[in-house]
């Protein structure tokens, strides 16, 4: 890997921003819901840190996602304003839906976060037609699918990857295998890497180590490249693990205690800390400033979010159709 | 005759005037010429693939390229995706699924995505798209190629649902539902494609969400749509020669269906028969029935009647699949007992 590119210092700063900001806002989600001051369906992405965020720092406001019910650290390196995310996942009016769609599908297309699903393996065949979007006008957009190791067994992966393979489409999936699909293994469920199966399709597949930052980065930049080249999807499998059960509430019994320990003590985002401290890159006090200002935009997102409305019921009849329903 | 196959039935002679494969095919190519925004994907649809097993698109990729109107993979999902993809970011693509059975491998993408998204964003994105699909009994296809599941769809809230039975009304439809900003289910009858009748108007328009009063009466409503209006009309006349006026309203859109026209109708005669060639328990005839039941309960003259395909499979067998879907007589008998009782 020693020819790839390394992410110059700002970026690395960067990136280590938007991990510090996902882990943050992750303990915060637990913690409200934990003292019942908000309901909702909540799936951790704690573990999963870098991905979008070595990927996101190689994007712009332009660029496309669609991603998962497990998205908050998607949406969040693509830039989505934690109030907006807050008042979203609070049901109010406020939020990026008016509170109709709830955590399982945060949009905001200003940011270029187009779908959120809630359907396992259903982000890849629409950005298909995001990046068809891009390759008929071209306006050199990429768009980035985010998907789970349990999602690559769905049929609609097939179909996509095959799809946007002849197409040449500019898009790039983004496994993020976290070992686990709900309470399944995913050893039990494939004999092959998902990486591996690109080659099915003939495109590059590469598989990477999803929690190291500058391997993430490095090959995020390449597949983004090709694509923004017209050259066609790339399959990234960025290996991962999820620090958490499957959804908030679930007791994780099944995950194997001694991986869990070894993955939590390797955990990336504390990791990289050190690393940026380490190699000079930033200072303690600098990383420690940057991670109370997270604290306190947090702070405000969540008072804002649980101090807005909720809609009013006549948004039952509204945004099913463009008129509004008799 | 194989439905992934077909060709005109020999009997039918080529369109006088236009047919509506005809009038689909103009209208998806005056919509292409107006606007640059309008693309095309599905299997076979390209002319270097024939232009689709009809040939409905034929000449379009000629006309327009190839990477507007788009031959596909056999990948339901991944071409109503495409289409969802494409229509978030300003284009309007219409989407073919060949036949509708095969709608049921790509219904998340039209069901949970593409009549969703616009709720689930707060309106924030929006989903343009038309899916067009052919069915319909007639071509001994069997169990899988033939069936009408427009109330699956109609049971969705996001999606319209529309059904022409003329030339006219498939060009004015088709040009409405590439206009209309959400997603679109355009369901084409297969042995009725072929049919010559009055040619449609460039340029014109037939409003999603009404419908059409085919002949006036004053006895009984004949609501139907799609191939049953073929079936409805003769038994229109022969109930006329039995001294039986009947009024035929071919309701052309299914959702949302013009409730204002069916239900004043219905004052008038009160008596409905809803005819449809889906099956009948839970099809779209049970709805408007329940909304004739809520609106003119007591001035009803007799109950609302469902003439639907039969409950099972559509068969093959040449007498079994004929006595599947209602039939003229089925209709004239049916309007004949109600105003007997
Ligand atoms: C089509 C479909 N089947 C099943 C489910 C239920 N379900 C939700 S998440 C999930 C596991 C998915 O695992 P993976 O794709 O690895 O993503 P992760 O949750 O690990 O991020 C399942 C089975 C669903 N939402 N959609
Ligand atoms: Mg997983």
């Amino acid at each position: 890997m020693s020819n790839r590119a390394t992410p110059d210092a700002a970026t690395q700063l960067e990136i280590y921003r938007r991990m510090a900001l996902i882990k943050a806002n992750d303990e915060r989600s637990r913690k409200v819901i934990m003292n019942g001051r908000l309901v909702m369906p909540y799936y951790s992405p704690r573990g999963q840190e870098v991905i979008p965020s070595a990927i996101s720092v190689n994007l712009t406001d332009e660029d496309y996602i669609c991603t998962i019910y497990r998205g908050s650290h998607d949406q969040l390196a693509k830039g989505l304003p934690l109030k907006d995310l807050w008042a979203e996942v609070a049901g109010r009016t406020t939020g990026t839906c008016k509170g109709k769609g709830g955590p399982m599908h945060v949009t905001y297309p200003a940011k270029g976060i187009m779908v959120t699903t809630g359907i396992v393996g259903s982000t890849m065949p629409i950005a298909n037609g995001l990046a068809w979007g891009s390759q008929l006008r071209g306006d050199g957009r990429v768009t980035v699918a985010s998907f789970g190791d349990g999602a690559a067994n769905i049929g609609a992966f097939h179909e996509s990857l095959n799809l946007a393979a002849v197409w040449k489409l500019p898009v790039i999936f983004v496994c993020q295998n976290n070992e686990w699909g709900e309470h399944t293994a995913y050893d039990k469920t494939s004999n092959v890497k998902v990486a591996d199966r690109a080659a099915a399709y003939g495109m590059p597949g590469v598989r990477v180590d999803g929690n190291d930052p500058f391997e993430m980065y490095a090959v995020a930049q390449e597949a983004i490249a090709r694509a923004r080249a017209g050259e066609g999807p790339t399959l990234i499998e960025a290996m991962t693990y999820r620090f958490f059960g499957h959804v908030f509430g679930d007791a994780d019994a099944y995950m194997d205690k001694a991986r869990k320990a070894d993955a939590m003590a390797n955990d990336p985002v504390p990791r990289f800390r050190a690393q940026l401290i380490e190699t000079g890159i930033a200072t303690e006090e600098q990383l420690a400033e940057m991670e109370a200002a997270i604290e306190k935009e947090i702070d405000e997102a969540v008072e804002f979010a649980l101090a807005s409305d909720f809609p009013v019921v006549e948004e039952l009849k509204r945004d099913v159709f463009a008129e509004e329903m008799a | 005759m194989n439905a992934e196959t077909p060709m005109a039935p020999a009997n039918i002679v080529k369109a006088a005037k236009a047919n509506i494969l005809q009038g689909i095919n103009a209208a998806i190519a005056d919509a292409m010429e107006e606007d640059e925004n309008v693309i095309a994907l599905g299997e076979d649809l390209a002319d270097p693939e024939e232009g689709g097993v009809c040939g409905v698109t034929k000449g379009l990729s000629s006309r327009f390229g190839e990477h507007r109107v788009r031959s596909t993979p056999i990948s339901e999902q991944a071409i109503i995706g495409a289409a969802i993809g494409a229509s978030l970011v300003g284009f309007k693509p219409i989407a073919e699924i060949m036949l509708m059975n095969f709608t049921t491998v790509a219904m998340d993408m039209i069901v949970n995505h593409a009549a969703k998204l616009r709720f689930m964003s707060g309106g924030q994105t929006h989903v343009p798209i038309v899916i067009r699909t052919m069915t319909g009994t007639g071509f001994a296809s069997g169990g899988q190629h033939c069936d009408y599941l427009e109330a699956w769809f109609a049971h969705t809230a996001g999606i319209k649902v529309v059904a022409p039975s003329s030339p006219k009304d498939a060009y004015g439809l088709m040009r409405s539902a590439i206009d209309d900003p959400d997603p679109v289910l355009f369901i084409e009858n297969l042995p009725t494609y072929w049919s010559p009748a009055e040619a449609p108007e460039k340029g014109h328009r037939v409003p999603i969400g009404k419908a059409n009063v085919l002949s006036e009466g004053s006895d009984v409503t004949i609501i139907a749509y799609a191939r049953m209006i073929q079936e409805a009309m003769p038994a229109v006349a022969k109930l006329k020669e039995a001294g039986i006026s009947a009024e035929l309203i071919d309701l052309r859109t299914i959702a949302p269906w013009d409730r204002e026209t069916v239900v004043k109708s219905v004052a008038r005669t009160g008596r409905a028969i809803i005819v449809h060639e889906a099956v009948t328990p839970f099809g779209a005839g049970a709805e408007i029935a329940a909304v004739l039941n809520e609106e003119l309960f007591g001035r009803l003259k007799a109950p609302v009647r469902r003439l639907g395909g039969a409950f099972c499979p559509v068969p093959f067998s040449k007498p079994l699949e004929t006595a599947f879907a209602p039939q003229t007589a089925d209709i004239v008998a049916a309007a004949e007992a109600l105003v007997k009782s």
